[in-house]
């Protein structure tokens, strides 16, 4: 009812390029605390990974039996472990493996699903069909045990980790791929891009992925956090990194078992990194939702 | 009705076939000797030769396909090293232990989500409303080991309310005897409430962690689903007839908004049984999940590879199940124009 | 009116709380409704008068609320009313049926069982007869086999029939007041007929007051008594539909009245009073046809399921041996109803979908052979452009006007060098009426009919030969409409271009068309002069079309 409701809105005075994304993006975390918040969270997370190790007070590797299971000191904040690490040190230094582990499948995922899914949609016929089948066929599986198959056959290593994260998100973005292609694959513009001549190469560059792009960055930041989620759990059972590698999964996976006899603070530290690290990508990620795609907004 | 099963039956055929070609490919992709990885790592080269035939390894890929595939079909998924049992055996001893914990976990979510979810929709802005944002948020953001953990510590360690997390019962209770595997189930039917409490007890924790888990999207779909609902043009004209709220609510907005909800329990099934791996480890829960994972650290393949495939072939009938149900709720299902 | 209204109301203000502050769509309405009267209320988008029928009804959503004045129904303050009051009146007393019936109705419950669930509500049946009364509710509307339909989901439905149920609901109560809000915006114009004529008899019939709340001022016209014209929230006329087109008196209804096409009246009749045009002159059609199509043929297969093995039907022919020929500077105007296949045919014509059989001649040259996909690069690519419907749609979101109108420019290399280009793009859009200083906006940045004049220039920007009109005004309000069909005209004597017009409206298409082809089913039914098939229809079908559309008294 709103549409017959509300009244014409007076067309806004024009602004193009950078400026006005800065400045909408600037009213979006105004008015939006938690966003802003999230985009701090990030920072800092950008800072641990980039610039870890010369921040940390101890060596992240370096045990010493003599101060083990320490609870958190004035000396060791987020106290010590079994082997007497420092755990503050490994969890900030852990940043850069678990963000790096992340980026790199989501970027994979981002390049390959999207181009399939595109292709896909704005195409259709046979392309369509097989990127189809292909998102089918990974959907059919459970996708945590699927990446847990593809690990432990490709071999145990960081990057089958990075692989299989990045194959388990493809349905997820081939098929957003697709569906914002192939909705656009009939519309006016794109019919009037082929009245003047546009190749489909172009037509795809300059009418489809321009109008794609905003939808698939949220997925990205979405995705992110999953994919954090997903490889953590994964060096929990056992895959992937292994020690004394510091990284979230793998240090609450050596906290686990000390958690029965009160040694909470093994498990807490790098648990909660984790845990903030995927919340601040989920808020990033529903924060430009908001920007990009009011209606979706839940 | 019948017409409708086969057909829906029909249509997961080409999942069924993915899921075996993958499955096939990941016991075949394996990067140096195959035979020397199911093997295990302290076989002598005659132990490695003689698997090399036994799985026929020498033979061409399509003869291997056929090979695996006939296997597939006598239910002969290999032996595992670890156990000296067919895996086959092994994961049907262990599968009600871990049906049992995603269904408990599950039915937890749904009681849960579902009421949450309509409520905030019904009451958008409002304390509810809030509240359903910050567990959706929050019930993503958590890593599932970590919940359990958490738990652990705060109602074992702190308060002594839950037994220590190890399985499906202590050492003192007795099982009663297998019906269906399900000890909740079991221990009604015997009549043994001793035994139904301290199966309650043990399950209470890994279950609520899995709820917290799937908790998140359910609400989220709800609250959306529900939203969207409410503002469409049918629910306006039950609500300018004069209907009740109450029908309005629950008869025109409610069922049509559980269409996409029960769509999602795909989704979440999906999310559920890749948890119950990592809450399975955390409770020493004797379920598939451990079993796959401590398979994996003795580098013992075959029942990794099973597990997998019966992963799948589980969650294929479950989203089969997910059609049905779908297509008892919307008339429309099997009549697009 | 001397009688005591029926409903009354007074002073109505409406306000919405929106990101940018409150807004008011309603302001200080005043609206009587006498007991058996039939009220129309006019105006186009944003006038509020959909958003005055909710407030009656107290449905506004969460933002909207009744900021001041009084609504009165038989002696009962519907402002003060509880929710359960208002709840016992809706649907017993006051019904609605709305736009878009489909969606109007749940999707996953029985038609029968939605109409019993009113019948229970307001305790006009028990569980015992509400089977039956149902029954009889979906008899009263004119519908076939009304105990099998009983059963009917609305998906099974076609959109009059379940317009149908939705009056079925309305009226099955037998309230006093009927609230139709642009009940057959969409419909065909035969459907929306029927519906009409079902809705005035069956209230009449009742001695139930109406109002119909419609943009369309000949429809209100047609089959009100009196109307009420609201523009911008406010109401600026109120007056006898019978002295309504003879003599209006504010500015505004004169402005609406005489932009709405109707018999009699030229393309220049209906620009405002004032309005600068220059007399057209009837173009005179060459010998030589621009473009001949003969036995043009699209068929569908028909899709078959995996497990029912059907025996292989004939495929579906959306377009069955068409052919008719266009000449230069010729406007010829393709009429049907939905699914006729008038917008397949076009869309072959502009040779961005595949013909089944059929050739398409063009310039002398056959055109129809040479693949969808490949005329991209055809050499008479750009000499065949289009103007399409939604104007919204039809535009690239990130691109300007400036950009989206340059774009065949650059393609085509008809102009070279970027001064070149802006200078062309800012000449296109003098000629469409677009002032320059938009030309840097974006679309979501302009109106609805700055966007249709910037579809048009970027149409004419490669100086087509033909131009093919897919209901370029059915997104449009009718004054914007009545400025867009003027400037199409008169682009086509400056430019001696010929035009396809696609269209539902005769009326419209009589306005722009030297000839029209009237098509039903995928075929030709008629086709001739547009004043010898207007004023002397030889099909049964062109005369049903003809009849349908309304005929307000003059």
């Amino acid at each position: 009812m709103s549409a017959t409701g509300s009244p014409a809105l007076v067309p806004t005075r024009p602004r193009t390029g950078i400026s006005a994304t800065l400045a909408h993006a600037g009213t979006v975390v105004a008015g939006n605390p938690v966003t802003g918040f999230a985009f701090a969270l990030l920072l800092g997370l950008m800072a641990c990974a980039v610039l870890g190790p010369s921040l940390v007070p101890y060596d992240p590797l370096a045990s010493d039996t003599a101060i083990a299971l320490q609870a958190p000191t004035l000396a060791h904040p987020f106290g010590t472990d079994q082997l007497g690490r420092d755990i503050l040190s490994r969890v900030v230094v852990a940043a850069r493996l678990d963000l790096a582990i992340a980026v790199f499948s989501v970027a994979l995922v981002f390049v390959a699903g999207g181009l399939a899914g595109i292709m896909a949609g704005f195409f259709g016929g046979w392309t369509d069909r097989i990127v189809g089948r292909l998102a089918d066929t990974i959907m059919a599986f459970p996708l945590f045990v699927l990446a847990m198959g593809i690990v432990a056959a490709l071999g145990n290593t960081v990057g089958n980790i990075v692989l299989a994260t990045a194959i388990i998100n493809f349905p997820l973005y081939a098929r957003l791929a697709r569906a914002e292609a192939a909705q656009r694959r009939n519309a006016g513009f794109v019919m009037a891009a082929r009245l003047t001549g546009n190749t489909d190469l172009r037509i795809v560059l300059t009418c489809i992925l321009p109008n794609i792009l905003p939808l698939m960055m949220v997925q990205m930041s979405l995705t992110m956090g999953y994919a954090i989620l997903n490889a953590a759990g994964l060096s929990f059972i056992g895959l992937g990194v292994r020690p004394p590698t510091p990284e979230w999964g793998i240090m609450v996976a050596e906290g686990a078992g000390f958690i029965v006899s009160g040694e909470w603070w093994i498990a807490l530290f790098p648990g909660l990194a984790l845990m903030l690290a995927v919340f601040c990508f989920n808020l990033i990620g529903d924060g430009l939702r908001d920007i990009v795609d009011p209606q979706r907004r839940t | 009705m019948l017409r409708t099963l086969l057909d829906r039956l029909a249509t997961t055929l080409p999942a069924l076939a993915g899921v075996v070609v993958v499955s096939f490919l990941l016991t075949r992709v394996l990067p140096g000797d195959t035979a020397a990885y199911f093997a295990g790592p302290a076989a002598t080269p005659q132990a490695i030769a003689q698997i090399r035939t036994e799985l026929g390894l020498d033979r061409p890929l399509p003869e291997q396909f056929a090979r695996y595939v006939a296997d597939l079909a006598r239910g002969d998924l290999g032996r595992s090293l670890t156990t000296g049992q067919p895996v086959t055996a092994d994961l049907g001893s262990r599968l009600p232990a871990s049906a049992e914990l995603t269904l408990v976990g599950l039915a937890l979510a749904l009681l849960v989500a579902v009421p949450l979810g309509v409520a905030a929709a019904l009451r958008q802005g409002s304390l509810v409303d809030h509240a359903c944002r910050i567990v959706a948020t929050a019930g993503v953001s958590l890593p599932v080991f970590f919940t359990g953990l958490l738990l652990v510590y705060v109602f074992y360690f702190v308060l002594g309310w839950a037994p220590a997390p190890l399985g499906r019962l202590d050492a003192f209770a007795s099982p009663p005897p297998t019906r269906t595997g399900f000890l909740l189930l079991d221990s009604l039917a015997a009549g043994d409430l001793e035994t139904f409490r301290a199966a309650l007890a043990q399950i209470a924790l890994p279950g609520l962690t899995l709820a917290v888990f799937a908790l998140a999207p359910i609400a989220r779909i709800t609250r959306a689903a529900m939203l969207a609902v409410l503002a469409a043009d049918f629910v306006r004209t039950a609500r300018a007839a004069g209907l009740s709220r109450r029908r309005v609510v629950v008869t025109y907005a409610l069922r049509n908004a559980m269409l996409p909800v029960v769509t999602t329990l795909g989704m979440v099934f999906s999310f559920l049984l890749g948890a119950n791996v990592l809450v399975e480890k955390v409770f020493a829960w004797p379920g598939v999940g451990s079993y796959a994972v401590e398979a994996l650290i003795a580098s013992d393949f075959a029942p990794v590879q099973g597990f997998v495939l019966a992963m799948a072939l589980l969650y294929t009938v479950l989203n089969l199940l997910i059609d049905l149900a779908y297509g008892l709720i919307d008339p429309r299902v099997g009549h697009a124009a | 009116m001397t009688a005591i209204p029926l409903l009354a109301i007074r002073d109505l203000t409406v306000e919405f709380a929106t990101r940018r502050g409150t807004v008011q769509a309603v302001r200080r309405v005043d609206v009587s409704v006498a007991k058996g009267e039939t009220v129309g209320i006019v105006g186009e988008s944003g006038s509020g008068k959909s958003v005055t029928s909710y407030a009656v009804m107290r449905i506004l959503d969460r933002a909207g609320r009744i900021a001041g004045g009084a609504v009165d129904f038989s002696g009962i303050d519907l402002r003060a009313a509880t929710e359960r009051q208002m709840r016992d009146l809706r649907g017993r007393e006051i019904s609605m049926i709305f736009q878009n019936p489909r969606a109007a109705l749940n999707p996953i419950r029985k038609v029968g069982h939605q109409i019993e669930d009113v019948l229970r509500q307001h305790a006009e049946a028990g569980s015992g007869d509400a089977k039956a009364k149902a029954i009889a509710a979906l008899e009263q509307v004119k519908i076939a086999r009304a105990t099998e339909r009983y059963h009917a989901y609305p998906f099974e439905l076609s959109g009059g029939m379940c317009q149908r149920v939705v009056i079925a609901l309305a009226l099955a109560c037998r309230p006093q007041l009927l609230i139709a809000d642009e009940p057959t915006t969409g419909l065909d114009v035969t459907t929306q007929k029927a519906v009409m004529d079902l809705v005035t008899g069956l209230t009449r019939e009742r001695g139930m007051a109406t109002v119909l709340i419609t943009h369309d001022l000949g429809l209100a016209a047609t089959y009100c008594d009196r109307i009420v014209v609201m523009e911008q929230g406010r109401v600026v006329e109120t007056a006898p539909a019978t002295t309504i087109f003879r003599a209006p008196a504010h500015a505004y209804t004169r402005k609406l009245m005489q932009a709405t096409p109707r018999p009699g009246v030229t393309l220049r009749d209906l620009l405002p009073e004032g309005a600068p045009a220059a007399p057209l002159e009837r173009a005179k059609a060459a010998g030589t046809p621009l473009l001949a199509v003969s036995g043009l043929v699209k068929a569908y297969p028909k899709k078959a399921g995996l497990l029912t093995r059907k025996a292989a039907e004939a495929p579906f022919r959306a377009v069955d041996s068409l052919s008719f020929t266009v000449a230069r500077g010729e406007s010829v105007g393709l009429v049907g109803e939905s699914g006729c296949g008038k917008s397949t045919t076009s869309t072959m014509v502009m040779r961005l979908l595949d013909p089944t059989e059929g050739s398409i001649v063009f310039a002398g040259e056959e055109i129809g052979r040479v693949p969808a996909a490949r005329f991209a690069r055809h050499r008479l690519r750009p000499k065949i452009q289009m103007v399409f419907q939604d104007p919204t749609e039809s535009l690239n979101p990130r691109w300007t006007a400036a950009r989206a109108i340059a774009d065949p420019l650059l393609r085509f290399r008809t102009v070279t060098g970027s001064d070149a280009v802006r200078a062309r793009c800012e000449e296109l859009a003098r000629l469409v009426g677009l002032p320059v200083d938009l030309l840097d906006r974006f679309p979501h940045q302009l109106s609805g009919g700055q966007k249709a004049r910037v579809g048009i220039a970027r149409a004419i920007a490669p100086a087509p030969d033909l131009v093919i009109l897919d209901e370029p005004t059915a997104a449009l309000d009718v004054s914007v409409q009545a400025l867009v069909l003027n400037l199409l005209a008169d682009l086509k004597q400056a430019l001696g271009m010929s035009y396809l017009f696609v269209s539902h409206d005769l009326q419209v298409v009589r306005l722009l068309c030297d000839r029209v082809i009237v098509m039903r089913a995928g075929r030709i039914v008629e086709e001739g002069p547009t004043a010898a098939v207007l004023s002397a229809p030889q099909a049964e079908y062109t005369r049903a079309l003809l009849a349908a559309i309304p005929r307000p008294p003059v």
